[in-house]
This record gives C-alpha cells, structure tokens and sequence, in this order.
C-alpha cells in the first residue's frame, strides 16, 4: 500500500493518531458484528434462559421460511424499481441540462436539493400526497376510474415507498451523470454531427456507451442505497404491509429482532444482509480501481 | 452544442421545467397544508393555496403551546438535530483526518490491518447489526445520552479514503522542505498539512452534517426520552401519536421544519456539496 517516499520516523504517534477510529470502529463496528455472527449460530429455549449451539439451523429455517423469501422477493423489486426509476429520470434531466448553456446552474440548484431531505421525510411526503382520503394523487386517479388504496393494495403501496425512494435519489444521480457528460470529448460528438448523425443517434450510440462506466457505478450505488439507506422510508410510511408486500430484508431484521426479538433467526438475517453488502462493495471498489488504471 | 435545433431546445427547458416541477410539488404540497387548519382537508379535495393558519401551525410546534395536543418539543429536537449534525460532522472529520495522516506519513507495523478494519467500516451499515449493538450501548450506559447518539457513528471509512487520496497528491517536497526546516510531525500537521486540507475539510463537513442531520435509526433506537429526541425521527412519532386521526397540517409543518435546515445548506454551499459529493465517492 502505497505512503510517502520519505516517511516521518516515530514509534507511538501513528498508533495515537489511529486510536480513535480503531477503538470506535472495534467497539462499534467489528464487535457487534461478530457478535451478530456468533448469535445466528444459536438458539435461545423459550425462557431466554439457556442458548444451544445448533449450527446452521437458523439459516435452514430461514431458507424454507415463506415470508422470507416474500421479503426477498419485496427487496429485489423494490431496489430494481428505485433504481430504474431514479437512474432513468436522472440520465434524462442531466442530458437536458447538459444542452442547456445558460440556465445550467439555475436548473442544477433547483435539481439537487432533495439529497437533503432525510428518507423519513420524504416518505412522509408521499405518503401525505398519496393518502386515499385526503391525498391529491388518488383524488386525480379515481376521476381515472382507478381506486387508490396503499393501507389495502400491495401493489399501491410499493409504487409509494418506490417513488418516494427514487424521488430522494434522482438528485444524487443527476449530478453524477452531469459530471460523467461532460467528460465526453465535444470532437466525438461533433464528427458524428458533421457525418450526419442526428441528436438522438449520437447520444445512443457515443454518448451513451461512453456513459458506461459512470452507469454501473451508480447502478451499484442506487442497489445499496435502495436496500440499506431506506429504513426510514418504510417505517415512516408502510412499516412492512399491507401484509408483508413492503416487508425488505432490513426492515424485516429490525421487527423481528428488535420488536419480535427473535434473536438467532434475525441474527441469521443480519449475517446475510452484512454478505450482500461485501458483495456489493468489492462490486463497487473494483470499479474504481479499473477506472484508475486507465 | 453541436447544432441549433429550436425544438430540441424547446423541448429540453420543457423536461427541465416539469421535471422540476415533479421534484418540488411534494414539498410545495406539504408548505400548502403547513398553512392550514387542522379541519381543511377533510372535505376530500386539498386546497393548492396557503391558507392563514401558518403561524398558528408553526407556532404550535415550535412555540410554548407545544406540550398542547400530545406533540413534541420541536424546538428542542431541532436543537439536538443541530447539536448532532455539528459534533457528528466535526467528529468524523477529526479522527479520519488524524488516521490518514498516520496511513500516509508513517511506516509501522500493523499498517495495512487498520487500513482494513477501517475499510470494514463500510460494509457494516447500522441496519445490519442493530441488536448487538443496541447492547454495546445499553451495557456502556449511553442510552439517552449525547455521546450515544454521536460517537457510534463517527467512524469514517469515505472521510479517512477522501483525505488518504488527498494526502497523495501532496508533493513530496513540501514533506521533505518541513522536515529539512527541523519540523516534526504534529508540527508539519498542524502548519502545512491542516491548511492545505481546508478545502476537503469544507466540502465533508456539508456532506456529513446532511448525513448527521438525516440520521434516523439510530436515534430511534436509544432514545427513549423526548429530551434527547431529534428532530427527524419526531416527525416520524409526530405522525404516529396523531395516527388516529392524523393532525397533516402539523405533521407536514414537522416535515418542513425538519427538511429546511440541510435544504438551505445545499442551496447556499452547492458548490462544495457537489464537491464533497463527488470525491468521497471516488
């Protein structure tokens, strides 16, 4: 790993200097984490009394548990139709912006604002805007002929926390996709022009390729965000229902550990989510180090 | 621009200005019922314009009357939001700074190990390992405490990776100038390396005062006293006390109230926030 040529001689001061971070990252972090491990690998008798080391167990259950693999399922729409939806609304409003000369700035101000927001909030927000009996959205939709409902409808209710979810996201894509435009040489896009290709068919065949890298870096990113970063969103809104159709893998670990307090099979989930998330980091760091090859 | 094409432009400002238009109508909706009566929006049609009940809403959550109808001490959530927000920032920022500088400037032994223990960090996420670590904090007694909503989260995988990258760029020679010039560590620290960061100091302390600011399942889980409340996570039991029949006009006054601060740091920082945004994630 790389340091300095020359390097500063001292024996104790490097080890000061990195105690704080270590002693929070091992209290905080590394601990509760392994402690987490080690409690997916036992099961508490009924009366808390007594903890036997029983293997995978709690995993098997977890595998044949139909509301698991419901929550699996939860998890892997909802995080495709964040990202989808964000990624998609942000490619288009960055390209725009990009044509822009003038107004540049003033769109990207008035764009960026909702990272802001906190989750809860902006849960809470849609939530207002699609409440069946005062919300405007449904209002709209049942002179459409269709009734809105997300406390019955499944359905509706993922469209909600997806939306909601996305909203908070486009703007932390848009500028990514800003940066990633304008990083794509003016002469490419102009040889095309001058060989007759028209707005649309150099964006998809130069510009949009050329995004690639930027693309999957963030595809990368929305997944993590959409699977971890939106607690809030569905406990401020669904928490989970109606019947389990907004239950995600991390809302899932909290009520039943936390509230249901069902310690092996929730510590069997956690130790599940903390794979996904190395998957997703090697995923994301070795991105960045193709990138920096270059 | 390639070409001049009228249209295209045309459309461009009309997806850019509907576009915009989507983005801000939920919270134009939600200062709209922050304005209003508590009995407007039962006739089933919300009203699109203010309405004259803004400094009676506002006033109610924030003001004395705030113990009135079961709702929160809102000002002194947003104060323990801020208090938060400042020492999570400030905290992350100090100890990543001091572990990157170690990273950096020395060789010894057990280097590359607390370069991973910090880089676990970030595969570690809070949602992942909430019950032990509800209990690291109940057995360390910092439940309903200041330090127990800080310090948890101040480890900093992005801040430490941000300032080690940074540190590289620095030439050699300003290093190798210090020392000619008889300067020590904390010496070269202090005087070349702290001044040269500011900058990187300016755009993390936004990025992470939003994150500290935003915090919600963490403040969730170990504070059980309203006097340690904050003010995102109140919104959230603002509109669960009222849940029977839910009180929208000031539980939309919380969310404004509480979405406002960090808004405001954005629209006025842009600039570093988009900086602070774009390289902690490199």
């Amino acid at each position: 790993m790389q340091t300095k040529r020359t390097v500063f001689h001292s024996r104790i001061l490097p080890y000061f200097l990195l105690a704080p971070q270590l002693i929070i990252t091992l209290i905080f972090f590394v601990w509760p984490a392994a402690q987490a491990i080690w409690q997916s690998f036992l099961r508490q008798d009924p009366f808390g009394l007594k903890d036997t080391f029983v293997w995978f167990a709690n995993y098997k259950r977890l595998i044949g548990d139909p509301d698991y693999l419901n929550s699996l399922i939860v998890t892997l729409t909802f995080s495709v139709g964040v990202t989808v939806l964000s990624m998609g609304l942000s490619l288009l409003f960055a390209v725009c912006v990009n044509r822009v000369i003038r107004s540049q700035r003033f769109y990207t101000t008035l764009l960026v604002w909702p990272y802001a927001v906190a989750p809860a909030a902006s849960g809470l927000l849609w939530w207002f805007m699609f409440n069946p009996s005062i919300g405007i959205i449904p209002y709209i939709l049942h002179f459409l002929g269709y009734d809105w409902n997300y406390r019955v409808n499944a359905g509706d209710a993922m469209v909600l926390v997806i939306i909601a979810a996305a909203w908070k996201q486009v703007s932390y894509n848009f500028l990514f996709f800003v940066a990633g435009l304008q990083s794509v040489p003016h002469s490419l896009t102009e040889a095309a022009a001058i060989d007759g290709a028209g707005p649309v068919k150099r964006f998809w065949t130069i510009i949009f390729p050329l995004l690639s890298p930027t693309t999957f870096f963030l595809a990368v990113i929305n997944i993590t965000y959409a699977m971890f970063d939106t607690f809030p969103i569905i406990d401020a809104t669904t928490e989970g229902g109606p019947s389990q159709s907004t239950n995600v893998l991390v809302y899932k670990v909290y009520a039943d550990g936390f509230v249901g307090l069902n310690l092996g099979p929730s510590a069997a989930q956690s130790v599940i989510l903390m794979l996904i998330v190395v998957a997703l980091t090697i995923v994301q760091f070795r991105w960045i180090e193709r990138k920096v090859q270059y | 621009m390639v070409e001049n094409r009228p249209f295209l432009n045309f459309l461009t400002h009309l997806v850019l200005i509907l576009g915009i238009a989507t983005v801000v109508f939920p919270v134009y909706l939600a200062f709209i019922a922050s304005t209003r009566g508590p009995t407007e929006f039962m006739s089933g049609l919300v009203p699109l314009t203010p309405g004259d009940h803004f400094l009676d809403n506002y006033g109610t959550l924030l003001g004395a009357g705030s113990t009135r109808a079961g709702t929160l001490p809102f000002l002194s959530m947003l104060g323990n939001s801020l208090i938060m927000a400042v020492l999570v920032a400030v905290g992350k920022i100090a100890i990543s700074i001091i572990s990157a500088f170690a990273i950096v400037y020395f060789r010894f032994p057990g280097r590359v190990i607390a370069f991973w223990l910090i880089f676990m960090t970030l595969m570690l996420p809070i949602e992942v390992r909430i019950l032990p670590t509800y209990k690291v904090i109940a057995d360390l007694g910092m439940l309903n405490s200041y330090s127990g909503l800080v310090i948890p989260v101040i480890a900093s995988a992005t801040a430490t990776f941000l300032f080690r990258q940074f540190f590289l760029t620095i030439p050699e020679e300003m290093m190798e100038a210090a020392r000619v010039d008889g300067a020590g560590p904390m010496k070269f620290f202090w005087d070349i390396l702290l001044p040269l960061s500011r900058t990187n100091i300016a755009a993390l302390f936004i990025i992470m005062f939003i994150f500290g600011w935003n915090q919600y399942l963490w403040p969730l889980l170990i504070t059980t006293e309203p006097q340690y409340y904050t003010v995102v996570m109140g919104i959230k039991r603002l509109a669960a006390v009222l849940d029977g029949d839910t009180q929208w006009n000031l539980v939309m006054t919380g969310v404004i109230l509480a979405a406002l601060p960090p808004v405001l740091v954005i629209i006025f920082m842009q600039r570093l926030f988009v900086k602070g945004l774009v390289e902690t994630e490199k």
